[in-house]
């Protein structure tokens, strides 16, 4: 319990004229050092930290449009939790990107109270944002929207992630060493979920199997794009501060034939979506559905740029 | 002034789980007194104070630093200061004795150990459901079974019994 006499004293300080609807967003990193060993390449550092974020963030979002839509209430707030970690994983990371490289922050007007994260995460334009696009389609509203979708998504997505914070807990970079550390032991129970639901799906009916295997079809054709690698991770992981992800496939391919040899799945035989201009999500080219997604996750903070959240 | 800074720290309790003071949850990392530059008896002292959070995504962060600025001000101590540490990761394991009391008599289920996640070999896939020897925290029986691995915050599951019938709630290992 709060000593407040009423929930809005305290919250803002002295100047209320920036109040939007809210309470304070407090910096994740609140006296975190954030100093790097001298000869990291700190904006390298920061556009790597980008493209990590920017998987949890933007999945994130996708997963969150579960909430009251999933097909019981454990699945919705499992799902809730699942958005709610890589949430909290986004906002360190984007965080850690702005305390790297104040640069690579979008700038807005002055006196504005918005924290750069938040920054980072409603200022920037399409082009901008650097998740992989296996995170970006809509499995709830969309065309192609079936529980069994998000699955098959989840399970490649969380054991490419899982892999990946794993050999990320060594980073020469103190501070994603630490957040790699606290998202191993989530994403293991995220990464359960999906195996779980995967081998449920596959063994329950006719129907479920079906779906499941179309939505395995559908993922299964961004799965070479989350171990190409680009040119920033090849930076990092030579400095020792990040994963070059072509050295986690065979790895991840492991736990991903585990999965599907017990439900009794083929590994999807399907052609994989190649890079758009010659560059894929990690170089900002996205697929049809990120905008769309980006409007709703932007649209209100956008419109309060002096907005105190 | 009758209490140190880090009794009166560790009075403050868990926005979510209110009977679980935030160093019986194992929240509270350090609570340190500073002189100010003319010695203890100065202006300019403050008060540092270390939280982890349990999940990286807790809600309830925002919320912890701000009862714990408010109950050491109320206390005297003027400037308070509550930093974020990441390293070494929250634990289930740092709930005290005292806190697994108190969030059994509260009709919570407690953490057994924790998985220990080696840093040299990959984490295995569990594809059935996590057996825990865990009991109905109001029937007693041992005959449980689980419908969600992820519950209403992020540090607990979700229970039913099958002697009672009464679903219940098991704080997580993490």
């Amino acid at each position: 319990m709060t000593h407040h006499d009423s929930v809005y004293d305290g919250l803002l300080g002295e100047d209320t004229s920036q109040w939007a609807f809210g309470t304070d967003f407090e910096d994740p990193l609140a006296g975190v050092d954030t100093t790097l060993p001298d000869d990291v390449d700190a904006p390298a550092l920061a556009a790597y930290c980008l493209m990590l974020g920017d998987d949890a963030l933007i999945y994130s979002h996708r997963l969150s449009q579960w909430a009251s839509n999933a097909p019981d209430l454990e699945d919705d707030i499992a799902l809730s939790n699942i958005a709610l970690d890589l949430l909290g994983q986004a906002r360190l990371l984007l965080a850690r990107a702005a305390a790297a490289d104040p640069a690579c922050v979008p700038v807005l007007p002055e006196g504005s109270p918005v924290p750069p994260e938040d920054a980072l995460a409603f200022f920037r334009d399409e082009a901008a944002f650097r998740n992989v696009r296996l995170v970006e389609a809509d499995d709830v509203g969309g065309d192609e929207g079936d529980f069994a979708v998000t699955i098959a998504r989840l399970l490649l997505f969380s054991s490419y992630r899982l892999a990946l914070v794993e050999r990320l807990r060594s980073s020469r970079d103190p501070v994603l060493a630490a957040v790699a550390v606290k998202a191993v032991k989530e994403l293991a129970y995220h990464r359960d979920y999906a195996g779980r639901w995967f081998l449920t799906l596959a063994r329950g009916t006719e129907e479920s199997r079906r779906r499941l295997l179309a939505g395995l079809a559908l993922v299964w054709p961004l799965h070479d794009e989350l171990f190409r690698t680009h040119p920033v991770e090849a930076s990092v992981a030579e400095q020792g501060v990040g994963v070059d992800p072509a050295t986690l496939g065979a790895e991840v391919d492991v736990v991903l034939e585990q999965v599907l040899s017990t439900s009794g799945v083929a590994r999807p035989d399907v052609a994989q979506v190649g890079p758009v201009a010659g560059g894929a999500g990690r170089d900002g080219r996205h697929g049809e559905q990120m905008g769309r997604l980006l409007a709703e996750l932007q649209v209100v903070a956008r419109a309060h740029p002096m907005g105190l959240w | 002034m009758t209490s140190t800074a880090y009794d009166v720290a560790a009075t403050v309790t868990d926005p979510e789980l209110p009977m679980l003071t935030l160093e019986d949850l194992g929240v509270l990392r350090s609570v340190e007194e500073h002189d100010g530059p003319e010695g203890p008896e100065g202006p300019g002292g403050w008060v540092d104070v270390a939280i982890t959070p349990t999940y990286s995504g807790c809600p309830a962060m925002a919320s912890m630093r701000d009862d714990l600025a408010h109950r050491l001000r109320d206390a005297g101590y003027d400037d308070v200061r509550v930093r974020v540490e990441l390293t070494p990761a929250w634990s289930s394991d740092w709930i005290t004795a005292r806190g697994r009391r108190a969030l059994a008599e509260a009709g919570y289920s407690t953490p057994g150990p924790a998985p220990r996640h080696a840093a040299d070999a990959p984490v295995t896939l569990n594809l059935s459901p996590t057996r825990r020897a865990i009991a109905c925290p109001r029937c007693g029986s041992a005959d449980v079974e689980l419908t969600s691995e992820f519950g209403a915050t992020a540090c607990k599951a979700l229970y039913r019994c099958a002697a009672c019938l009464e679903p219940f709630e098991h704080v997580k290992e993490i």
